[in-house]
């Protein structure tokens, strides 16, 4: 299947000492402090890292581990920005109000979509998920009175975090929230895959017949699993909407849903850190190539979705894979006597 | 409605209806005969309409001589993609199949920036497509009158062909059983070969003839994927006449919004599609599996 | 005598062509039945009437005392139904133990808890545990599915199986595929299955067969040609010349 790199073996985790196993979130609180330490003239661009990250895994929970091929998940992102920025708006500018009403809003937009077209898989499931996500920006481009239409939301402002931190344009206060929220996201959706109902989700990705056979039922679990990520995907768009202060229609369109999915393949659709490291590559190379030649990006990330689909099935996680088992191996040389 | 509404509709809206079948059969028939989904396939119809508008002023040839070229063209082009890439997914997860096609758009994309530049193109149409023919109650821009013509020609010449000719019996066989096909002795390879680069050749006509209503742009193949995709599902993948039908209901649609409430047509579009694939999953004439 | 699973009349076809004809069938407790007949004579198609992946046109199935075919499958496997499958269907990018402790939570109707919780994990663990044992197959528990053998698929296949404590196992083809020399650990296997478990067995060995089988059911054409014991069966004129042709050749298997 993969002509270079053969795929890691999946190694299930020691299950009582699941949830203290926090490898990942500690690395992603160490390399979030020391990129704010390294690029203090880039938070904005890392701000948006960190919410685009969590949609990503909020996209690599519904794609990469349970199968749901769905190419409009920028409606549930979407979604959650708008919330967050009429929250902000009519309701209260308090930052973790607008999150929890932003998830909310994924989520139910999910339930209510997943619904009725989770009956339906593979293509016609997919051909559904964009024509959903594309109905939905119409009825926002519609609706223009409270969305913006073209221009989008803008002008609300954020009120300090939990009271005390104000949002300034440095920038620093947005960038500490969305860290955190993204390092609570990775903790809280590493145990959700770790858990039963991650495995049958895992199990449902790779042959759901299987799974019916088993006395399984699908359904019910992928539409848990899809109004999940909603809230997940609706935590996203809330953040950006929060820290970028605005929200538009582009936050719905199909380059959104196709751009995250592109980022999951690139970062590794198995694994949830595969999410992050996909979204720090896709974005810095998008911050690159723009500044350079904005026609020659698209370019380039078509050529690096070819390679790595060709070349790479496992992503880009898959080359830090092999790199630590090398350095392992390397490790455990040295020190045999 | 009066008459010259429902005229204008039926013209424009069949009209675009067989653009958008000749652009979308070759999708449908790589996904049912090699069940392939191919994101880029808008790209040949971008190709072919940029070409035909570049060719005659390039080699100083009469205009149809350019629109033959550049269909000739993207059919050339369209063989060494499939036999280098696509032909690398057809084992493949049909989301694979979908990511490397979007990759393929990209890169499309780009390389149309590049060469063509990023403002819309018009493609000039020959002599003979000008001007208007009288109907009595009102008049058509000829133009409209020769897509339509062009585009029931089409479905005519695919049905004989395909449907009903030997060639098309060994298209069958090799979708329904393709080791089976080939152990008869029939040429899977060279079928799936020569069915892409058909239906690219189909995708440039329709390119070429669709340029006044879907101007040609470098973001040509992203703008109008899911249209095209919505007429390939709704119609059901591999079947001629559900790609027909599904074109011109999609399109008449589509019209019939426009003239009528212009901001919801796009919606209009997308909710048909939708209520087809849930009532439908397999599209109007979708094969059973 | 009740039976356990008990199949009346059962009748299907496909686009027009019958495939199921007429079908009856009983499995009392502890079966031992093998269910043998050339290829395409819609012994697979039987499994999946019985196991609810299909609904027949006509015809009943009681489970005990109750009539179970309205029931869809998940239902089904629920009252203890399992079968396994002809290919393998497994989950090969998992683990044989994850392969194993997705059936256990399946049994145990937990397949919904989102939290890893540690007593519970200790229960399905065990279970897991108990399952590989029962096949040999603690020793790969953490072999990932997709790098095993045929042979050892074939056990996982039946690891699954086990795992959901079936009242009535339907056994497609357990041995297919599986190189002769590794044939025996799945009779191994099959042999020390629990007695009071009720066994359908669809094989083609005749060998397997006539180890395992105290009763057999001859199907062909979808309807039921011959049963009775083995001797029975293998005295009997049709089968032998199904099996053998009328020149007494053993057939191209």
């Amino acid at each position: 299947m993969s002509a270079v790199m053969k795929p890691m073996a999946h190694v299930a985790p020691s299950q009582s000492r699941q949830w203290m196993s926090c490898h990942g979130e500690f690395m992603l609180l160490v390399v979030g402090l020391a990129a704010f330490m390294l690029f203090p003239q880039d938070l904005g661009l890392l701000t948006n890292m960190a919410a685009m990250s969590i949609f990503a895994l909020s996209v690599n929970l519904v794609l990469g581990q349970a199968g749901i091929a769905s190419m409009g998940q920028a409606a549930l992102y979407g979604s959650g920005a708008y919330v967050a920025g009429w929250t902000a708006l009519y309701l209260s500018t308090d930052p973790i109000l607008g999150l929890m009403l932003g998830g909310l809003g994924g989520g139910v937009v999910a339930l209510l979509s997943g619904a009725v077209m989770l009956r339906s898989t593979k293509l016609t499931l997919v051909m559904l998920t964009i024509a959903a996500a594309q109905l939905l920006l119409e009825l926002a481009n519609w609706a223009s009175g409270i969305t913006g239409g073209d221009d989008g939301l803008s002008g609300f402002s954020i009120g300090p975090l939990f009271g005390v931190w104000e949002f300034n344009f440095i920038g620093s206060t947005g960038y500490f929230y969305a860290l955190g929220v993204l390092v609570l996201v990775y903790f809280l959706l590493r145990n959700l895959v770790d858990s039963p109902f991650g495995l049958t989700a895992k199990a449902i990705r790779q042959d759901p017949g299987r799974v019916e056979a088993l006395g399984g039922r699908v359904y019910p679990h992928l539409l848990a699993v899809y109004t999940v990520g909603g809230l997940l995907a609706g935590f996203g768009g809330a953040l950006t909407a929060q820290t970028s202060k605005v929200a538009n229609l582009s936050m719905l369109d199909f380059q959104t849903s196709a751009g995250v999915v592109v980022i999951i393949v690139l970062g590794g659709r198995r694994r949830l850190s595969g999410a992050v490291l996909g979204t720090v590559a896709f974005m810095t190379i998008q911050h690159i190539a723009s500044t350079l030649n904005p026609q020659h990006w698209l370019f380039v990330i078509g050529l690096m979705l070819i390679f790595v689909l060709i070349v790479l099935p496992e992503g880009l996680i898959g080359i830090v894979d092999q790199l630590v088992l090398l350095a392992r191996r390397i490790g455990r040389k040295g020190s045999a006597p | 409605m009066s008459l010259t509404l429902l005229s204008s509709i039926l013209v424009d809206g069949v009209a675009y209806a067989m653009i958008l079948f000749m652009i979308t059969v070759g999708l449908s028939m790589t996904m049912g005969l090699m069940r392939v989904v191919n994101l880029a396939h808008g790209a040949f119809a971008m190709m072919g309409g940029f070409l035909a508008a570049k060719i005659p002023v390039a080699l100083g040839v009469p205009i149809w001589v350019g629109f033959v070229l550049a269909i000739g063209l993207v059919a050339l082009i369209a063989l060494p993609i499939e036999r280098l890439l696509i032909r690398r997914f057809y084992q493949r997860d049909e989301l694979d199949q979908m990511l490397v096609t979007i990759g393929l758009m990209f890169v499309a994309t780009a390389g149309a920036n590049v060469l063509f530049g990023s403002s819309l193109t018009s493609v000039p149409l020959p002599e003979a497509f000008h001007g208007t023919v009288d109907l009595g109650f009102r008049s058509i821009p000829r133009h409209r009158l020769i897509v339509v013509a062009t585009g029931l020609v089409v479905v005519i010449v695919l049905w004989l062909t395909v449907d009903r000719s030997s060639f098309g019996i060994r298209v069958r066989a090799a979708v329904d059983n393709a080791p089976i096909a080939r152990a008869v002795g029939i040429n899977t390879k060279l079928i799936y070969a020569a069915t892409f680069a058909l239906g690219a050749a189909l995708a440039a006509l329709g390119g070429i003839a669709g340029a006044e209503l879907l101007p040609m742009e470098p973001s040509y193949a992203s703008r109008y994927l899911v249209t095209f995709l919505a007429v390939v599902a709704v119609g059901g993948h591999g079947n001629l006449f559900g790609s027909f039908f599904a074109a011109l209901l999609l399109g008449i649609v589509e019209t019939s919004m426009k003239y009528m409430v212009p901001q919801l047509a796009s919606a209009a579009f997308f909710l048909t599609m939708f209520v087809v694939l849930l009532l439908r999953p397999r599209g109007l004439f979708g094969r059973h599996v | 005598m009740t039976h356990r699973l008990r199949a009346q009349n059962l009748c299907h076809s496909f686009s027009g062509l019958t495939v199921t004809h007429n079908v009856t069938l009983n499995l009392p407790d502890g079966a031992r039945t093998a269910l043998i007949g050339p290829n395409g004579a819609g012994k697979t198609t039987l499994v999946n009437l019985l196991s609810g992946a299909l609904r027949p046109q006509s015809g009943d199935i009681r489970l005990g005392d109750r009539s179970i075919v309205k029931l869809p499958q998940y239902a089904r496997v629920r009252s203890g139904i399992v079968r396994t499958f002809q290919i393998s269907r497994l989950f090969k990018e998992l683990t044989v133990a994850q392969n194993v402790e997705i059936a256990v939570l399946q049994r145990h109707r937990a397949s919904f808890q989102w939290w890893p919780s540690r007593s519970r994990n200790a229960c399905v663990r065990g279970e897991v545990d108990e399952t590989l044992g029962l096949l040999g197959l603690q020793s790969k528990a953490g072999r990932v599915v997709g790098q095993l053998a045929l042979g050892e698929q074939r056990l996982v296949e039946i690891a699954l199986a086990l795992a959901m404590k079936p009242q009535v196992l339907l056994l497609d083809e357990p041995g297919a595929g599986v190189p002769q020399g590794e044939g025996g650990l799945i009779m191994e296997a099959i042999e020390s299955l629990p007695k009071d478990l009720s066994i359908l067995l669809i094989e083609h060995d005749m060998d397997l067969v006539f180890r395992f089988a105290s009763h057999i059911i001859v199907l062909v054409a979808g309807a039921v040609m011959a049963e009775g014991s083995p001797q029975e069966v293998a005295a009997n004129e049709q089968v032998k010349d199904i099996y053998f042709g009328r020149d007494g050749h053993a057939p191209a298997h």
